[in-house]
C-alpha cells in the first residue's frame, strides 16, 4: 500500500503550492499516472480522501489522467505499447525494451478557489 | 517540516537505537504541521500548472542523504525482499565476516518489534530500528531521522534492511549506492517475473538459502534465468549462510564496493 504515502505526498505538493498562491482551498487535483508506474490508481483515490482530510487539500477532486507505456527495443528499435515493464519485442522477441512512456508520476496541475 | 531532523512529520513513525552505549530510547514522532491557510489574493476557480514529480521530495531528501554518505565515505546498501527470505540472518553473517576489517552500521526497518535490530545489536554494530507502523516501505526521510540516532561508520558500510516488501520499496530511493534485492530458494523461482519492478531497481541479487535446493523443487538456472531478463545489469550470488557456501563472494564484493567508495 504505497499508494497511501503517494497519497500523502501529493497532498504535501498540492498544499503547499496552493499556500505559495494565498489559497484557501484547493477544488481539483491532475495528475499524470503511467501505465507502468506502479500505481493503483483505485487505491490511490481511497488513501487520498484520507490523507486530504483537516487540509487545504480536503474534498478536492483527484483526476488521473493515465499515460500509455510506450517501450522502443534497444535490439531492432522497433517502438510499441507497453504494458508492464518487463515485455519482450513483439517484433524481434529481444527483451531489452527502454520504457520511453509510462512510468510518469506527476501533479499536472491543480485548481484553486476563493 | 521539522527544521531539527528535517522530517515530514509522518505520524506513527519510531525509530529506536537499540543496544551501544546510548543505550534504548524511542522517538516519537506527531508533530502537528499545522498548515496556515492564507486566503488573500486568490480568484475562484483558477488552474495553476504544477509539473512535478510526485516523489520530488523523497527524491530530494535521498539526494541529500546520499551526498552525506559520500562526503563520510560510508557505502549504504538498501537490502530489499519478501519477509522471510533471509535478510537478517545474511546481515548477521556478513558482519561477523567483515566487522574486523570494515567499520560497520545497520539500519532496520519494519512495521514493529525490535526483535531484528535486537539480533543485529548482538553482533557489536551499531544499529537503528526504525518502525513504520503502517507503513509497507522506509523513505529517505526516514533514513534521515534514523541517521540523527546513529554514530555513521565512516569510510565503511551502512547496511539498510527495509520492510519485508517485494512491491512498495521499490519506488522509494533512499540514497544508497545499491538496491540489493534478495530472494531464498523456498519461494518461487518466477519471483522475477512476478514482482519485475523491484528486480528492475536492483542492481545485486543474492540467492539465499541454497543449502536447501536438495530438498525442494526450485530450478536455480531458470531463477537466475529470469532474473537476467528483467534486468540484465543485475550482478548474482548464491549464498547459503547455514553452511557458509558462497559467502566468501558475497563478501569479498560488499569488501571492494566499501572500499571503492571510500577512495572516492
Amino acid at each position: 500500500m504505497h499508494e497511501m504515502s503517494l497519497a500523502m505526498h501529493i497532498v504535501d505538493l498540492a498544499a503547499s503550492r496552493a499556500r505559495e498562491e494565498g489559497a484557501g482551498r484547493v477544488s481539483a487535483i491532475e495528475l499524470e499516472v503511467g501505465a507502468m508506474a506502479g500505481v493503483m490508481v483505485e487505491a490511490l483515490e481511497f488513501c487520498f480522501e484520507a490523507a486530504a482530510r483537516n487540509t487545504v487539500v480536503e474534498g478536492a477532486v483527484l483526476v488521473s489522467r493515465l499515460v500509455e507505456g510506450l517501450g522502443t527495443c534497444l535490439d531492432c528499435a522497433a517502438s510499441h505499447p507497453m504494458r508492464g515493464v518487463h515485455e519482450t519485442c513483439p517484433s524481434c522477441g529481444g527483451s531489452l525494451i527502454h520504457a520511453e512512456g509510462g512510468l510518469e508520476l506527476r501533479l499536472r496541475s491543480i485548481t484553486i478557489d476563493e | 517540516m521539522c527544521d531539527t531532523c528535517g522530517c515530514d512529520g509522518t505520524d506513527g513513525i519510531r525509530v529506536a537505537r537499540v543496544g551501544g552505549h546510548a543505550g534504548r530510547h524511542a522517538h516519537h514522532d506527531d508533530h502537528d504541521h499545522g498548515h496556515s491557510h492564507g486566503d488573500e489574493d486568490a480568484r475562484p476557480g483558477r488552474t495553476i500548472l504544477v509539473e512535478q514529480d510526485i516523489l520530488a521530495k523523497n527524491r530530494d531528501q535521498a539526494d541529500a542523504n546520499r551526498t552525506f554518505f559520500h562526503h563520510q565515505g560510508v557505502l549504504a546498501l538498501n537490502l530489499l525482499s519478501s519477509p522471510g527470505s533471509g535478510k537478517t540472518t545474511l546481515l548477521e553473517h556478513t558482519i561477523r565476516r567483515l566487522k574486523g576489517e570494515l567499520a560497520l552500521a545497520v539500519i532496520e526497518g519494519d512495521q514493529q518489534t525490535l526483535r531484528d535490530a535486537e539480533r543485529i545489536s548482538a553482533t557489536g554494530v551499531d544499529v537503528v530500528q526504525v518502525n513504520t507502523g503502517a507503513g509497507c516501505h522506509l523513505d529517505a526521510a526516514m533514513i534521515h531521522r534514523a541517521l540523527h540516532q546513529m554514530e555513521l561508520p565512516q569510510g565503511g558500510v551502512l547496511f539498510i534492511e527495509n520492510v519485508g516488501n517485494l512491491v512498495c520499496p521499490a519506488m522509494f530511493d533512499l540514497g544508497e549506492a545499491h538496491k540489493v534485492v534478495i530472494i531464498s530458494v523456498t519461494e518461487g523461482e518466477d519471483k522475477p517475473l512476478k514482482y519485475p519492478y523491484m528486480f528492475r531497481e536492483a542492481d545485486i541479487c543474492v540467492i539465499t538459502k541454497t543449502d536447501l535446493l536438495p530438498h525442494l523443487d526450485f530450478d536455480l538456472t531458470a531463477c537466475r534465468r529470469f532474473a537476467l531478463e528483467v534486468n540484465p545489469r543485475l550482478t548474482l550470488f548464491e549464498v547459503s549462510a547455514k553452511s557458509g557456501a558462497g559467502l566468501d563472494p558475497w563478501c569479498d564484493w560488499v569488501r571492494q564496493a566499501g572500499r571503492g567508495h571510500e577512495q572516492r
